[in-house]
C-alpha cells in the first residue's frame, strides 16, 4: 500500500462532521452583508415585540379625547403646510396621536405583536401541512400521489385572497362573540382567547388570521416538498436503507427529510413577507385583527382617512411595515444563496 | 395541441364544481342571513322575501337552482342588497374597471421589469446591475398598501400633479396602475435577470456566437426567447394576484371596481354576488394558467403537449 493510498483511506475514515451543511450555510450567510442586516433587523423586531409592554410609552388602547390628533413640534416643522393652524401641537407623544388620542408610537410597537406572529405562524403552518402532505404524496407515489396532487391542483384554482376573506368572515362570525359552551365553535373561541392572551393582545382574533392564512398557504409547499422527494427517493442511499429493513417512517424522517428541508425552509422564509402582507390587507379592509388591537394594516387604513391633514399617521406605520418587508426579503434571499449556492441570484 | 387544450378546458368543470360547492358551503355556514337588519323586519315580510329568492328551499336544491341558471341562461342571479341590479349587471358595470386596472398594471410590470432585468443581466456586476436590482428590492419590499398613500401624498397632495382619486381619465389611472404594478415589475426584473444569466451561459449561445451571428441577434432571438420561459410561468398567477390585488388599490383610490362589492357582499350575506365573483376569478385563474402553458409551446419547441 503506497503512502497516497493510505492517506486516501485515512481521509475516508475520518468521520464526516455532523451538520456541516448548516455550518457552511451559516458561514455563507454571515458573509452576505444584506442578509446579516436583515437578520439583525428581524432580531430587533422580535425583541421589540417581546418587550413591547416595557418599551412602549403607553398601552395601545389607552387614549384621552383631549389628546386627539396631536402633532409633536418636531413633526409640525417637517410636515408640509401650516400644521399648527388646525392641529394641537403637543410634545406628549413622540410620533403624535391618532383620532382617539392614542399614542401612535405605542400602537406601532404593539403592531409587531400582530405582524411577526402572523408571518412566522403562516410559514410554520404552511411548512408543517405542506411537508406532511407533500411527503406522503411524493413518497408513496402512484394512485395516492395522483389523487393528492389533483386536490392541490383544484385548490390552486381558488383565488387565494377571496378565499381568505371568506374564511375570515366565516371564522369571525362563527367562532367569535360568545358561542354556546360545549360546541366546537366554543372550543375555537377559547383557543383564540388563549392565543390572544399569550400575545398580550386584548381580543385580537389572532387565531383566525393564523388559520385563514395557514389553510391557504400550504399548497405551494406541498408541491415543492413532493418535487424534492421525487428527486431524492430514487437515490442509492434510500435503497440501501430500505434494504437493511428501515421502516418508511424512518426513511422519510432520517434520510429524506434532511435532504429536502433546506429548499423548503428557504421558500417559506421568502413567503413570510407575503403572509404579513395578507394580514395587513385583511386589517386594512376591516377583516383582520379586532379593534382596539393595532395592526399596521388598520393603522394605515385609519391614517388614510386624514391623509391630507395628518400624513404622519400613515407614514410611520408604512415605514415600519416596509422595514420589516425589507428585512425578511434580505434574509430570505441570503438564506437561499447560503443553503443552495447554485441558486444564487435566481428569482 | 388542440387535444391538450380541450382536455385542460374540460378540467375546468370539476375545478369549478369543487370551488362553487366549497364557497356555497362556507357562505351558508356563516351565521346570519341577507335580510338581517338592525331593526328586524316583520316575519311575514322576511318569509316572503326569502320565498321570493328561493332561500326557503333545501340547500342542495338552492345550489342546483343557482348552477342551473348559470349553465342554462348565464344568469348569476339577483343581488339581495341592490334590488334593482342583478349580479350580471354588477359584473358588466364594474368588472371592466378592475380588468383595465389589472391589465394596465401587468403591462407596466412587463414594460419596466423586462428591460430592467435584461439590462442588469447583460451588464452583470456593474452599476446598472446594482441600480436595477436595488430598484427591484425596493419594489418587492414596499407593498401597494404603503405605496398607494405615499403616491397620493407626493404627487396629488404636495405637488398637485395628479388627481387624488377616481378612475376614467389617463391622469387618474397613473397612480393606481403604478401602485399596483410596481411590485410585479420588481419580481419580473429579478426573474428576468436570473434566467437571462443562466441562459447566456448555455452552449447554444456559444454556438450562435461561434457561427458569427451579430450579438444583437444572439441576444434577442436566442437568449431572450429562452429567458422568457420562467417569466411566462409567473405571469399566470401574477395576473390572478393582480386582479384580486386590485382590492386595496381600488379602495384607496376610490375606484369603482369589483373589489368593493366582494367585501361588502360578504358582510351583507349577498350570496349570489360572492359566489359569482369567486367563480369568475377561478375561471380567470385557470384560463390564465392555460394561456401560460400554451405560450410555452411557442417559446420552447422542446415542450410538446400530449
Amino acid at each position: 500500500m503506497t503512502v497516497q493510498e493510505r492517506a486516501a483511506l485515512r481521509l475516508q475514515e475520518r468521520p464526516r462532521r455532523e451538520a456541516s451543511l448548516w455550518r457552511d450555510a451559516w458561514r455563507r450567510l454571515v458573509r452576505n452583508r444584506a442578509a446579516v442586516l436583515g437578520l439583525v433587523v428581524v432580531a430587533l423586531l422580535i425583541a421589540v415585540a417581546i418587550t413591547a409592554p416595557y418599551i412602549a410609552p403607553a398601552h395601545y388602547a389607552a387614549g384621552d379625547a383631549a389628546d386627539e390628533h396631536t402633532v409633536p413640534s418636531w413633526l409640525a416643522a417637517v410636515l408640509p403646510g401650516n400644521v399648527a393652524a388646525y392641529a394641537k401641537i403637543n410634545n406628549k407623544f413622540l410620533l403624535g396621536s391618532d383620532f382617539l388620542g392614542r399614542d401612535l408610537l405605542s400602537r406601532i410597537i404593539y403592531g409587531t405583536r400582530v405582524s411577526l406572529p402572523v408571518g412566522f405562524m403562516g410559514a410554520l403552518t404552511a411548512l408543517i401541512i405542506g411537508l406532511v402532505y407533500g411527503c406522503i404524496s411524493g413518497y408513496y407515489g402512484g394512485r395516492i400521489d395522483d389523487i393528492m396532487m389533483r386536490i392541490v391542483d383544484i385548490l390552486y384554482a381558488f383565488p387565494t385572497m377571496l378565499l381568505i376573506i371568506l374564511l375570515m368572515a366565516f371564522f369571525k362570525t362563527s367562532f367569535g362573540g360568545t358561542p354556546v359552551p360545549g360546541t366546537p365553535a366554543y372550543t375555537f373561541n377559547q383557543i383564540n382567547k388563549a392565543v390572544d392572551s399569550i400575545l398580550g393582545l386584548r381580543g385580537g382574533g389572532m387565531l383566525f388570521i393564523f388559520m385563514g392564512i395557514g389553510l391557504t398557504a400550504w399548497m405551494g409547499m406541498a408541491r415543492l416538498a413532493r418535487g424534492q422527494i421525487l428527486s431524492v427517493k430514487e437515490k442509492e442511499f434510500i435503497e440501501a436503507s430500505r434494504m437493511i429493513g428501515a421502516s418508511d417512517m424512518r426513511i422519510i424522517l432520517r434520510h429524506i427529510f434532511p435532504n429536502i428541508i433546506g429548499p423548503c425552509v428557504v421558500a417559506e422564509t421568502l413567503a413570510i413577507p407575503g403572509y404579513i402582507n395578507y394580514e395587513v390587507f385583511l386589517s386594512f379592509i376591516g377583516l383582520g385583527v379586532d379593534p382596539p388591537t393595532p395592526s399596521w394594516g388598520n393603522l394605515i387604513s385609519e391614517g388614510a382617512q386624514a391623509l391630507r391633514s395628518y400624513p404622519h399617521l400613515v407614514i410611520f406605520p408604512a415605514l415600519a411595515l416596509s422595514i420589516t418587508m425589507f428585512a425578511f426579503n434580505f434574509l430570505g434571499d441570503g438564506l437561499r444563496d447560503a443553503l443552495d449556492p447554485r441558486m444564487r441570484g435566481t428569482s | 395541441m388542440t387535444q391538450y387544450i380541450i382536455r385542460r378546458l374540460l378540467w375546468l368543470i370539476p375545478v369549478l364544481f369543487f370551488i362553487s360547492v366549497v364557497t356555497f358551503a362556507l357562505l351558508r355556514a356563516v351565521p346570519g342571513g341577507p335580510f338581517d337588519r338592525e331593526k328586524p323586519m316583520p316575519p311575514e315580510v322576511r318569509a316572503n322575501l326569502e320565498h321570493y329568492y328561493g332561500l326557503d328551499k333545501p340547500l342542495p336544491q338552492q345550489y342546483l337552482d343557482w348552477v342551473g341558471r348559470i349553465v342554462l341562461h348565464f344568469d348569476f342571479g339577483p343581488s339581495y342588497s341592490s334590488r334593482s341590479r342583478t349580479v350580471n349587471d354588477i359584473f358588466a358595470a364594474h368588472l371592466p374597471v378592475s380588468a383595465q386596472l389589472g391589465v394596465l398594471a401587468i403591462l407596466l410590470a412587463l414594460l419596466i421589469g423586462l428591460p430592467l432585468g435584461i439590462l442588469a443581466a447583460l451588464k452583470q456586476n456593474t452599476i446598472w446591475d446594482y441600480l436595477g436590482m436595488g430598484i427591484a428590492v425596493f419594489g418587492v419590499s414596499v407593498p401597494n398598501i404603503v405605496l398607494a398613500p405615499l403616491l397620493i401624498l407626493i404627487f396629488a397632495l404636495t405637488l398637485g400633479w395628479l388627481p387624488v382619486a377616481g378612475w376614467g381619465t389617463p391622469e387618474k389611472m397613473i397612480m393606481p396602475v403604478v401602485a399596483l404594478g410596481m411590485r410585479e415589475s420588481a419580481i419580473i426584473a429579478r426573474l428576468t435577470r436570473a434566467s437571462m444569466l443562466q441562459v447566456i451561459r448555455e452552449d447554444y449561445i456559444r454556438t450562435a456566437r461561434a457561427k458569427g451571428l451579430a450579438e444583437r441577434v444572439v441576444m434577442v432571438r436566442h437568449a431572450l426567447k429562452n429567458a422568457f420561459i420562467p417569466v411566462a410561468t409567473v405571469l399566470g398567477p401574477m395576473f390572478a394576484a393582480l386582479t384580486t390585488g386590485t382590492f386595496v388599490v381600488e379602495r384607496i383610490f376610490a375606484i369603482p371596481g369589483l373589489g368593493k362589492f366582494f367585501v361588502t357582499s360578504i358582510t351583507n350575506r349577498d350570496y349570489p354576488v360572492v359566489m359569482g365573483t369567486i367563480l369568475l376569478y377561478a375561471v380567470f385563474l385557470v384560463l390564465a394558467n392555460l394561456a401560460v402553458d400554451i405560450t410555452y409551446a411557442f417559446l420552447d419547441p422542446r415542450i410538446r403537449y400530449k
